[in-house]
C-alpha cells in the first residue's frame, strides 16, 4: 500500500514573497521612493563635483541665495549649491543608518536567539545584558562618546547600533521561544541535535521573517539619529549629511533670514527616507502575516 | 533466547521538579523487557507517564533512579554512551505538520540526522531508500516538496524515514496515527508492521488506543499513575484483562460494545499526588461497587509490587490472580 | 424519532473561490435532524462537513458562494434578516467547535464567558441572575458551580469541553452542532463527554448534529449516521447499520479502520486505504472515491454516482450498490450517464 504522489494539491500558501508584497501599494511606493533615494547615494559622487563642496572654491558664489535657474536648490551660507549638498549628503545618512542597523540586527538577533534557547545561567545573562543596554539613555552616551573618543562617524555609528540591539533581541528572544516549543525542535534533539544545530538551522530560518521586517524600521530609526546626532554637532564636522546640513541652517541662522531652501529639501529627505522605509516595513509585516492580509 | 533483550527497564524512575519544589514521580518503578524484533504498546491517559517514559527510553529524559540495560549491560549516564545508543533508537514524532519545519524540504527533514551524525555515504542515495521503505514512491519527486504540499499520511511516512535513515534498531513511535484521516491510519499502522517483518525493527508504541495495540502490538503495557498496571501478551491482556482500570478502559472504547461501559469518574490524577496502596484505589470501580471487600483493605494502605514485565500476562492488583503478590519495599 | 425536524439542509452547495478556480466544498447535500435524536456526520479532512456546520449558523467565510436552504426549525438561515439571524444564533441554534482550548478566551474566568451570551440575547438580565444560571449550566454539565470563577488554562482538556457544551446550552437552544468534540480528548474523558451530550438530548428534547471522523465513536452514540466524502454524503443509515455493515465501499473502509477487539481478523492485519482524501478543489471526475476505491469498475470513473435507496431506510451513492441494498458484480449499473 504504497502511498501515490497525487499531482501536487493547489495549495493556496507559500505564493512568493514578491508577489505578496507587490501587492501592497504603499510597500511599492516607499521601495521607489528608497529606490530613488539610493541611486542618488550610488551616483552621488558621480553627479556632485568636489568643487561644489568645497567651501574655498564657492566663494565666489551668493551666499544664502534664494533657488534660482543656476542653483536650483539655491545656496548655503558659504557659497555653496544646497542640491549638491543635499545628494552629497544622501551618501552618508543611508550609509550610517545602514552600518549602525547592520551592528544592530546582528548583535540583536545573535543575544535574541542566544538568550531563547539557553535557558540556563546563561541565558539569564544574557537577558540582564540586554535589559542593561535597554535602559543607556542614547543621547547622553552619545555625548559621552563624542567627547572622550572625539567625533566621528564611527563614533555615531557606534552610539547608535550600541543604543538599538536590545529591542531586537527582545523581539527575536520572544519569537525565539515560540519557535523552540514547536515539535520539529523536539524531533531534532531526538535526532540527536545540539544547541548549534537547533539554532541555526531550526530557529535563524524562522525568526529570519520576523527580523527583516524589523530591520527596515530599525533603518528608518538609524538615520533618524544620525541626523539628531549631526544636527547636535555631535558627528563628524567635515562629513556632509543632512543633519550637518540642518545644523549648518541653524548655525548660519537660516531660520531667522528666511532661507527655507536650506532647512526644506534636506528634511524633506529625511523625511521621506523614514516615511519609504516605514511603508516597506509595513507591507513586509502583512505580506510576511496571512492574518494581517485578511483585512 | 541466549541473546540478551534488547532493551531491559530495571525500576526505572524519571521525576521532574513539580509546582511547589516536590519532586514529581512521573515514572515511579517500571520494569520492562523488549526482545528484539516485538511490538510493544504503551498505553494509558494522559499524566499516567508513557510520554516521560517513552522520552526516557530515548534517551531525551535523565532517569532518577533505576536502570537501563541496552544488550544486557547498563547504560550509563556518560555522553559518548548515550550518543552511542541514540544513534540506536529513533523517535516517531506524533502531530505530523509540527514535527516537520515547514521552511525546509523532504530531503532536508529526512537527511536531518544524517547530517547531525555526520556519518558518510550517499546521503541522497540514502534518503531515497529511506523514503522509499516508508512507502513514498517514486521517492525523487519528494525530495524537493515541503510539508504544506503533503498530506498527512505523507508527512508521517515521512518522519518515518527520517527515523529509518539512520539504521535504528528500536523505533518509538509516539501516537503515530491519532492525528491521521481514519482512513489513512490502516496504511501507516501496516508500514510499520512491515517494518518490522522487513528490517526485524524493534518498535514501542505510546498511545492511548487500544484498537491499535489489537491491531499490530504482540505485547500490551497499561500504565496508570507511574506505573504498569497490566502487562502481557495482547491477546491475553485484551481478552481477559485482570486490573479494573485495563477493563474499565477496554469497556469504553466504542468498538467494544459487547461489554457494558465502566465510565470512570472523575478526571486523571496529578501525578504530583499518589495515592497510599494501590495507585488507583480512588477511582476503582471495583473497590467502589464491593467487589473486592476481601481485599479492600489492602487496597487503600499496602503499595503493590513493581510488575515484571517480561512476557507473562501479569496485573498489579490485589483481586487478580496473578502470583502471589508482595507487598513494596519501596 | 417522530421528533419535528429541527435542522433541514436542502441541496446545500458551498463553493469558495480561489486563485486556481472554485473550491466545491459541499455538492449537494440533505440531511435532517431531528428532536430528540442524534445524528452523526462522518467524514476525514477535506470532506466538507466542517463548511457544513458552519452554514447552520451562517457562519460560512465571507467570500463562500452558499446556494440551497439551511431550515432551522423551519427557517431559511441564509435569507434572514441580520437581525433575526442573531437572535436565532445560539437562542435557537449552538455550536460545539473542535479545539476547546483555541475557543476560550484565556483572560476571562468561564463564569463570565459562559454569562456572555445570556446577556446578549437577553439584556435585561442582571449580571447576577446570568452569574446564576451560569453555574446551574456548569452543573448540568458535570462541574460544581464554583468553577466559574477559574480561568480555561486550570481546567483539564475534558472539563474545558465540558464548558464548551455548557456555553452552547446557555440561551436554551433546541439544535446543538457539535464539530469533533472528543477528538483529542482520552478515550476515558470521551466517553464522560458523549454520555453527556446524550444525556442532555435525552432531557432536554434536543437535535444533536454530531461531527467526527471516527465511525465507532459515532456508531455509539447516534441514531442515524451520515458519511460525507469530497462534498456529497456517500451512506445514510441508522448508525449500527452504518457501522456494522456499510454498504458504500468508502464506509467499509472507515469501519474497518477502527478494528474491534477480539476479532481475530483485524489481529495484525490494520485495514486502510491507499492514497489520500482528495482536495476539493481537485476532484476527478466521475465518483470521487473512484481513485481509492478498492471495488471500482470502469463506470465508476465516468458516473458520478446519486445517493439513492439502498435497502430499507438507508441510502449509498454507489454504482455497484442495487436499490436493495445487495452488491453488485461488475455489469451495466443501474445508472445511466446523465
Amino acid at each position: 500500500m504504497s502511498a501515490l504522489l497525487q499531482p501536487a494539491p493547489p495549495t493556496p500558501a507559500k505564493v512568493s514573497l514578491w508577489r505578496l508584497f507587490r501587492q501592497e501599494r504603499g510597500g511599492m511606493v516607499g521601495l521607489g521612493v528608497l529606490g530613488g533615494f539610493v541611486v542618488m547615494a550610488v551616483l552621488a559622487s558621480v553627479l556632485v563635483d568636489d568643487s561644489a563642496l568645497d567651501v574655498t572654491a564657492n566663494v565666489m558664489n551668493p551666499e544664502l541665495a534664494p533657488p534660482s535657474p543656476q542653483f536650483w536648490l539655491g545656496t548655503d551660507e558659504n557659497g555653496r549649491s544646497v542640491l549638491a549638498l543635499v545628494v552629497k549628503g544622501s551618501q552618508v545618512s543611508l550609509l550610517v543608518g545602514l552600518a549602525a542597523t547592520a551592528i544592530s540586527i546582528a548583535i540583536g538577533t545573535l543575544v535574541g536567539i542566544a538568550s531563547g534557547h539557553f535557558r540556563n545561567w546563561f541565558g539569564g545573562l544574557l537577558e540582564r545584558l540586554t535589559d542593561w543596554f535597554l535602559v543607556i539613555p542614547f543621547l547622553p552616551l552619545a555625548i559621552v562618546l563624542a567627547t572622550v573618543l572625539g567625533h566621528s562617524l564611527l563614533n555615531v555609528i557606534a552610539v547608535i547600533g550600541v543604543t538599538s540591539w536590545p529591542a531586537t533581541a527582545r523581539l527575536v528572544r520572544a519569537q525565539t521561544l515560540t519557535v523552540e516549543a514547536r515539535p520539529f525542535v523536539e524531533r531534532a534533539r531526538a535526532l540527536g541535535g545540539g544547541d548549534w544545530h537547533v539554532m541555526s538551522r531550526h530557529v535563524l530560518p524562522n525568526v529570519m521573517p520576523l527580523v527583516m521586517a524589523n530591520t527596515t524600521l530599525t533603518v528608518a530609526v538609524a538615520i533618524l539619529s544620525e541626523t539628531t546626532l549631526s544636527f547636535l554637532g555631535l558627528g563628524d564636522p567635515f562629513a556632509i549629511s543632512w543633519g550637518s546640513m540642518l545644523e549648518g541652517a541653524f548655525v548660519s541662522g537660516a531660520i531667522s533670514r528666511g532661507a527655507w531652501w536650506y532647512l526644506l529639501p534636506p528634511g524633506l529627505c529625511v523625511v521621506a527616507v523614514v516615511l519609504a522605509f516605514t511603508l516597506i516595513g509595513r507591507a513586509l509585516e502583512t505580506a510576511l502575516n496571512p492574518r494581517l492580509r485578511e483585512r | 533466547m541466549s541473546q540478551p533483550p534488547l532493551l531491559e527497564l530495571r525500576g526505572l524512575q524519571v521525576h521532574y521538579a513539580g509546582a511547589r519544589g516536590a519532586p514529581v514521580r512521573a515514572v515511579d518503578g517500571v520494569d520492562l523487557t523488549v526482545r528484539r524484533g516485538e511490538i510493544i504498546a504503551l498505553a494509558g491517559e494522559s499524566g499516567c507517564g508513557k510520554t516521560t517514559l517513552a522520552r526516557t527510553v530515548l534517551g531525551l529524559e535523565r532517569p532518577a533512579g533505576g536502570q537501563i540495560l541496552v544488550d544486557g549491560v547498563a547504560l550509563g549516564s556518560r555522553r559518548r554512551e548515550l550518543t552511542a545508543w541514540r544513534r540506536r533508537v529513533q523517535l516517531v514524532p506524533q502531530d505530523p505538520m509540527g514535527s516537520l519545519n515547514p521552511r525546509r524540504t523532504v530531503l532536508d527533514a529526512v537527511a536531518e540526522g544524517l547530517r547531525i551524525h555526520r556519518l558518510p555515504g550517499d546521503e541522497r542515495a540514502l534518503v531515497i531508500d529511506a523514503l522509499e521503505r516508508a512507502g513514498l514512491r517514486p521517492a525523487e519527486r519528494f525530495l524537493g516538496r515541503f510539508p504544506h504540499e503533503l498530506s498527512g499520511g505523507q508527512r508521517q511516512r515521512v518522519l518515518i524515514a527520517g527515523a529509518l535513515v539512520l539504521g535504528p534498531e528500536l523505533l518509538v513511535a509516539d501516537e503515530p496515527v491519532s492525528s491521521l484521516d481514519a482512513s489513512v491510519r490502516g496504511a501507516i499502522l501496516a508500514l510499520l508492521l512491515k517494518l518490522r517483518d522487513e528490517l526485524g525493527l524493534t518498535v514501542l508504541v505510546v498511545t492511548h488506543d487500544l484498537g491499535l495495540a489489537w491491531n499490530i502490538a504482540d505485547r500490551l503495557a497499561v500504565m496508570y499513575l507511574g506505573r504498569l498496571v497490566e502487562v502481557g501478551p495482547t491477546e491475553e491482556v485484551l481478552a481477559d484483562p485482570q486490573h479494573p482500570y485495563t477493563q474499565a478502559l477496554l469497556s469504553v472504547v466504542p468498538e467494544s460494545r459487547h461489554l457494558k461501559p465502566i465510565v470512570l469518574r472523575g478526571e486523571p490524577p496529578d501525578p504530583a499526588k499518589i495515592p497510599n496502596g494501590c495507585r488507583f484505589n480512588p477511582r476503582c470501580p471495583a473497590l467502589a461497587s464491593g467487589r473486592a471487600s476481601a481485599v479492600a483493605g489492602s487496597c487503600t494502605s499496602v503499595g503493590l509490587e513493581v510488575l515484571h514485565g517480561t512476557g507473562e500476562h501479569e496485573a498489579a492488583c490485589w483481586l487478580s490472580a496473578s502470583p502471589a503478590l508482595r507487598p513494596l519495599s519501596y | 424519532m417522530v421528533g419535528e425536524p429541527l435542522l433541514e439542509l436542502r441541496d446545500l452547495h458551498v463553493t469558495y473561490p480561489s486563485l486556481q478556480g472554485p473550491v466545491r466544498a459541499v455538492r449537494g447535500v440533505d440531511l435532517t435532524v431531528r428532536a430528540g435524536t442524534v445524528v452523526g456526520l462522518a467524514g476525514e479532512s477535506g470532506c466538507g462537513k466542517s463548511t457544513l456546520a458552519s452554514t447552520v449558523l451562517r457562519m460560512q467565510a465571507p467570500s463562500a458562494q452558499v446556494s440551497g436552504e439551511v431550515l432551522v426549525d423551519g427557517e431559511d438561515v441564509m435569507t434572514m434578516r441580520w437581525g433575526r439571524l442573531r437572535a436565532v444564533r445560539w437562542a435557537e441554534a449552538s455550536m460545539v467547535f473542535q479545539g476547546a482550548l483555541h475557543s476560550l478566551n484565556p483572560v476571562r474566568r468561564i463564569g463570565q464567558q459562559i454569562a456572555e451570551p445570556i446577556t446578549l440575547h437577553e439584556p435585561k438580565t442582571t449580571a447576577r441572575a446570568a452569574a446564576l444560571r451560569a453555574g446551574e449550566l456548569l452543573e448540568r454539565v458535570g462541574l460544581p458551580a464554583n468553577r466559574a470563577r477559574s480561568y480555561p488554562h486550570q481546567l483539564s482538556g475534558g472539563q474545558r469541553q465540558r464548558v464548551m457544551i455548557a456555553m452552547a446550552l446557555a440561551c436554551s437552544p433546541r439544535l446543538l452542532v457539535a464539530d469533533e468534540p472528543t477528538t483529542a480528548l482520552d478515550v476515558m474523558v470521551q466517553a464522560q463527554v458523549l454520555d453527556l451530550l446524550t444525556g442532555l438530548v435525552r432531557d432536554l428534547d434536543l437535535g444533536l448534529l454530531l461531527i467526527s471522523h471516527d465511525l465507532s465513536v459515532l456508531g455509539t452514540t447516534c441514531d442515524r449516521v451520515a458519511v460525507m466524502y469530497a462534498g456529497r454524503i456517500v451512506e445514510e443509515a441508522p448508525a449500527r447499520a452504518v457501522f456494522a455493515d456499510a454498504r458504500h465501499p468508502y464506509g467499509k473502509a472507515l469501519s474497518a479502520a477502527f478494528p474491534t477487539i477480539g476479532d481475530p481478523a483485524s489481529r495484525r492485519a490494520p485495514r486502510g486505504l491507499a492514497g489520500d482524501p482528495p482536495f476539493p478543489g481537485a476532484l476527478p471526475v466521475g465518483c470521487s472515491f473512484e481513485p481509492r476505491c478498492p471495488s471500482a469498475i470502469g463506470a465508476c470513473s465516468s458516473t458520478d454516482p446519486q445517493l439513492l435507496p439502498a435497502g430499507p431506510d438507508r441510502q449509498a451513492a454507489c454504482l455497484r450498490v442495487a436499490a436493495d441494498g445487495s452488491w453488485l458484480s461488475p455489469e451495466p449499473t443501474r445508472q445511466e450517464t446523465p
